[in-house]
């Protein structure tokens, strides 16, 4: 990258390092890191509403959506998240492909499923075959996503089905004496009043997804735990211009305060939001702000 | 939930018909970790023998190739649900992988392994404890002899092993070995080596005769105009044809 990179091995110290930390290989690891970042906000308003759905639909009245709701909980939040991973990534990306083939090559007359390989129309892939390289990472990422907000979805359904219910019960009343509907006196006094109930459980949870996201990793979408492998790992001189012993322990050491510095940012924030919410609450933190004031 | 779901088909499907052509590329799955076979370089790119190969090949018969990177233990998973369309990434040619997918014939001699171990460390390979990569010809073959054998992910792991203690030796192909013995005083390939395999060929779906059919004619013409020779001797993977 920098001008005098042209001959890594008669440079030492600093420059060096300024050379190494900046070949095409350690770009890849920068960009890794965006690619966590556009995980979590991406998948965490997504899982939110998942979760909200879900928990809507539990508590509805209407039997067959409230098992609905209680199904996706209780499932989800009973299977290992690896095993699920693993399943849906493989099972979701081919049940896409076998809905496109069906509408797209009705007049094929081969077996999808031919012995071990899964076999749909060249149309029906996905992505292509020939789609460029960076539309299979985005389909790759975008199915991460998708499995992520299923999984923690189902988490969050079931903190804020419960936060729903922490609400105290006398103020649905209250509202039912003013003469709300149903889907007022939900909207209008429970969904305002459950937030300050759920926070603590999803704060956990977003913990949780954050240390979740080397899962990616599991998923083939090269994230920063492999780069941080690959980048580690001893080097021959015969098959880089870099060589080094096994560096893995630096990486996995910067990986660690990454995260580290990425939670501690986190809990800052939720302990505001906390402060805002809880505000005005019939709460003992709503309590104790009103009389601190 | 499902509304999503739909919604997400529905989207994928709209934007796969906006380039819906000819299945005119063909993927090339590697690992990237397996040098002087396949390797990521400095620049991030797939570099190596294999893909040297590979893009000659590709020229060869007149097919679009582009590379794709993947781990090796769901590299044969990934290649039989379509991720990608071939493996080429020094997968030795072996029965019991032949049963779930195809191979090209083979475009490497069966490569000796060696073992790597510790200067001067007294290594005994029937009872001792000795690394491998896992879902490898010499991963089946350790098990096969008695010693204790311990799995690692990727390659590199299998030298850090035999580094810190965990493992006495190290088998792998000779080829990848050999550049680490060379560069670090201390580590030595043991004397014995080791025939297993039946030498390394690209891996196909079963169902995807025409395509074996294009590269097996590619690397045959390479061999008998001597290019192949020629790469092998460049990257020093032994033995030639």
């Amino acid at each position: 990258m920098f001008g005098f990179c042209t001959d890594p091995s008669s440079l030492d110290g600093l420059a060096w390092l300024a050379c190494y930390l900046t070949t095409g290989k350690h770009m890849a690891i920068y960009w890794s890191v965006g690619t966590v970042l556009l995980l979590l906000a991406i998948s965490a308003p997504v899982a939110l509403a998942f979760g909200f759905g879900a928990a809507a639909a539990a508590r509805s009245r209407f039997l067959p959506l409230a098992w609905l709701g209680k199904a996706y909980i209780a499932i989800v939040r009973g299977v290992p998240d690896i095993a699920f991973f693993l399943f849906f990534v493989i099972a979701l990306d081919q049940a896409f492909e076998w809905l496109r083939h069906k509408v797209k090559c009705p007049d094929w007359d081969q077996p999808i499923r031919q012995g071990n390989d899964f076999v749909v129309c060249a149309d029906a892939k996905l992505p292509l075959g020939n789609a460029a390289q960076w539309v299979h990472e985005v389909y790759g990422f975008s199915l991460a996503v998708l499995t992520f907000s299923i999984v923690f979805g189902a988490f969050a359904a079931n903190v804020l089905y419960g936060a729903m219910r922490a609400v105290p019960r006398a103020q649905l009343e209250t509202a039912e004496a003013y003469g709300m509907s149903p889907r007022q006196s939900f909207w209008r006094i429970l969904v305002p009043q459950m937030w300050v109930y759920a926070l603590p459980g999803l704060s956990n949870l977003w913990m949780v997804l954050i240390k979740a996201t080397p899962l990616l990793f599991l998923l083939g979408v090269e994230d920063i735990v492999y780069w941080a492998r690959e980048l580690g790992g001893a080097k021959t001189a015969r098959f880089t211009d870099y060589p080094h012993p096994d560096w893995r322990m630096w990486y996995f050491f910067a990986l660690l305060v990454f995260y580290l510095g990425f939670t501690k940012l986190s809990e800052v924030f939720l302990d505001r939001l906390m402060a805002r919410l809880t505000h005005g609450q019939a709460t003992t933190g709503g309590e104790a702000q009103r009389k601190a004031a | 939930m499902k509304n999503l779901l739909i919604g997400t088909a529905a989207l994928a499907m709209m934007a796969g018909a906006a380039f819906a052509e000819s299945h005119s590329v063909v993927r090339l799955g590697t690992e990237g970790a397996y040098p002087p076979y396949n390797f990521i370089n400095d620049a991030g790119e797939v570099d190596g023998f294999e893909r040297e190969l590979g893009d000659e090949l590709c020229t060869r018969a007149e097919l679009t190739c582009e590379w794709v990177t993947n781990e090796w233990d769901s590299i044969i998973p990934n290649l039989v649900s379509g991720n990608y369309d071939a493996i080429i990434a020094g997968m030795s040619i072996t029965a019991e992988r032949d049963e779930v997918i195809d191979f090209t014939q083979n475009y490497t001699q069966p490569d000796p392994s060696a073992y790597l171990a510790l200067d001067g460390a007294e290594v005994d390979l029937e009872g001792g404890v000795i690394a491998a990569q896992a879902s490898t010809i010499q991963a089946s073959y350790i098990a096969e002899m008695g010693a204790t054998l311990v799995e690692f992910a990727t390659p590199d792991e299998t030298v850090a092993a035999v580094r810190n203690g965990e493992a006495d030796a190290v088998l792998a192909d000779k080829a990848y070995l050999q550049p680490i013995a060379d560069e670090n005083a201390d580590l030595v390939l043991l004397e014995q080596d080791v025939l297993i395999g039946g030498g390394v060929g690209m891996g196909l779906r079963e169902s995807d005769g025409e395509l074996r059919e294009k590269f097996d004619a590619a690397i045959q013409s390479m061999k008998d105009d001597g290019s192949l020779n020629a790469l092998i001797e460049k990257w020093e993977l032994g033995a030639t044809f």
